[in-house]
């Protein structure tokens, strides 16, 4: 998947990932949901853990969680981010029941706790590539 | 069949380690280098060894010690890919080659320019280990290793108090035991204030709470016990070894406990294969890729309660007197990054009592473990032969 001038590293979506990236296209949070069992497949993958299923559905979650943790990073380990320093890496607990380790995008010297609410927002990087973003929770959201 | 004394470390050897303007070799001549000091220091000859583990991240592959040994029939080589656990777990690994009796000498090597030549970010970039959140987490900006463990170790300062000035705790320990050390790149010494002045990488991990980026190579042979004896110098016997893999082993975010570290299933089959407990370890090599991780391991492995590793270093019992002297050599944070072979030798020149200025006085048992990844654990449990 072509960044198009985008020089930060984008995703490579595998058969297994793509509906998940397509949904991001669409402006939906979606994850992958065992057919036979219902449990949820997160990061996206082949097999169940549960019941040894291949066959999975798509289900699209709210996109609204809470910062489990944070780190605000202040170096570049690549060369390209030195331009974005510093900025904001959060794990949050989405409704639904899943995880995400996505950047927080407020600045650097925002208040962050645990607990505090965030949503996901969709970051077009290209035609390609929309990458999913962490926002402080909107007010009527 | 228990992998109890089956095995022994038999040989130990390392080279310089340096940062600039590097070491001016490659990687595979430091590691022969290294190699060759090892089997000197046991009185072997290249042609004995019949087992190879080289490190699982390259660039040195079994063939290059073949070709430059000329080993003429090697029994067995493998590799044991858990990042910075792939050392301690090579000697489990060694135990089990050479137990069932498919080669009697193992030599496990891990070298690299880690300063001059490839970094950090590029190497774990090529890691199949890192594919999972090469595609969900990297493109976020969470990169390297401490920004993937910045977040637990923020959630521990918020869960149970812990502060930075306790991981600082560590770090000027570390330096501290590097300083007795002829063979550390950290030549100053550090306090607790230039810690806290030490600039911010992905808070709260603060540049002293880093390992080195560092240059050089380590070996170590491993041979049956029962060949061991006979060598130069002493045997140091492995008494217990284990690896543990913690839940998602491929992203912590996904993991329900994300403070868990695959140590705890680590130690405890170490103890157990041992017949030994927490309280029975004189000295420890502990893996410290970063303070955090220090800190977090002295909790799994059971010298200190949950929660309760701030408080543990902070009274002063990873320091050489201490109740505990952990990394007695200055570790990857203030002697070299060598992987965490650099822990196997210390622990080997602690037992044999060849620790010069570090010397744990009447160490007889003792503890070393790896950390990799996506929080892989590895531990051997040791002892003076």
């Amino acid at each position: 998947m072509s960044g198009d001038g985008y020089l930060h590293p984008v995703p490579e979506p595998t058969p297994d990932s793509k509906p998940y990236w397509d949904g991001l296209r669409a402006g939906k949070f979606m994850v992958q949901r065992c057919t036979a069992c219902g449990t949820l497949r997160h990061y996206p993958r082949p097999l169940c853990n549960e019941c040894f299923s291949f066959d999975s559905e798509w289900s699209t979650l709210s996109g609204r969680g809470i910062v489990h943790s944070w780190t605000v990073c202040h170096h570049a380990f690549l060369p390209v981010f030195k331009a974005r320093l510093p900025y904001i890496v959060a794990i949050a607990d989405l409704e639904g029941g899943v995880r995400t380790n996505l950047e927080l995008s407020a600045p650097a010297e925002q208040e962050i706790w645990i607990g505090m609410p965030v949503e996901i927002a969709y970051r077009v990087i290209s035609d390609a590539v929309t990458l999913p973003v962490l926002i402080k929770a909107r007010a009527d959201a | 069949m228990s992998l109890k004394e089956r095995i022994a470390v038999t040989g130990i050897g390392e080279t310089a380690y340096v940062r600039g303007p590097g070491s001016g070799k490659t990687p595979i001549a430091l590691q022969l280098e290294a190699a060759l000091n090892a089997l000197n220091d046991a009185g072997l000859s290249p042609h004995d060894i019949d087992g190879l583990i080289p490190f699982a991240i390259g660039p040195m592959v079994a063939e290059d010690f073949i070709t430059n040994f000329g080993i003429p029939d090697l029994n067995f080589s493998a590799l044991t890919p858990l990042g910075g656990a792939s050392a301690v777990a090579a000697v489990q690994c060694a135990g089990a080659a050479i137990a069932s009796g498919l080669c009697r000498h193992v030599l496990i090597s891990l070298g690299r320019n880690g300063y001059s030549g490839t970094r950090v970010t590029s190497r774990i970039a090529q890691m199949p280990q890192f594919r999972v959140v090469g595609e969900f987490e990297v493109p976020a900006g969470a990169i390297a290793p401490a920004q993937f463990y910045a977040p637990m170790a923020r959630l521990h300062m918020e869960r149970f108090g812990t502060t930075s000035r306790q991981l600082g705790e560590i770090a000027v320990t570390m330096r501290r035991h590097a300083l007795l050390n002829g063979n550390a790149v950290m030549k100053e010494p550090m306090t607790l204030e230039d810690h806290q002045n030490s600039r911010m990488i992905s808070d709260p991990l603060r540049m002293f709470d880093c390992s080195l980026e560092s240059d050089g190579a380590a070996c170590v042979i491993l041979s049956a016990a029962e060949a061991a004896k006979d060598l130069r110098k002493p045997p140091v016997y492995v008494m217990g070894t284990g690896e543990g893999h913690p839940e998602s082993p491929s992203a912590i975010s996904q993991r329900a406990d994300i403070l868990a570290l695959g140590t705890r299933k680590a130690a405890r089959k170490a103890f157990a294969m041992a017949g030994v407990s927490p309280a029975d370890i004189d000295v420890a090599e502990i893996y410290d890729c970063f303070t955090y991780i220090v800190l977090r391991q002295l909790e799994e492995l059971g010298f200190c309660a949950q929660g309760e590793g701030g408080a543990f270093v902070e009274a002063g019992h990873i320091g050489l007197g201490g109740r505990l002297p952990v990394n007695t050599h200055g570790g990857l944070l203030s002697q070299a990054h060598v992987g965490g072979m650099n822990h196997i030798v210390e622990l080997t020149r602690q037992l044999r009592g060849e620790g010069g200025r570090a010397q744990v006085k009447d160490a007889e048992i003792g503890l070393v473990t790896g950390f990799g990844d996506m929080c892989d654990g590895s531990v051997a449990i040791m002892r003076r032969g």
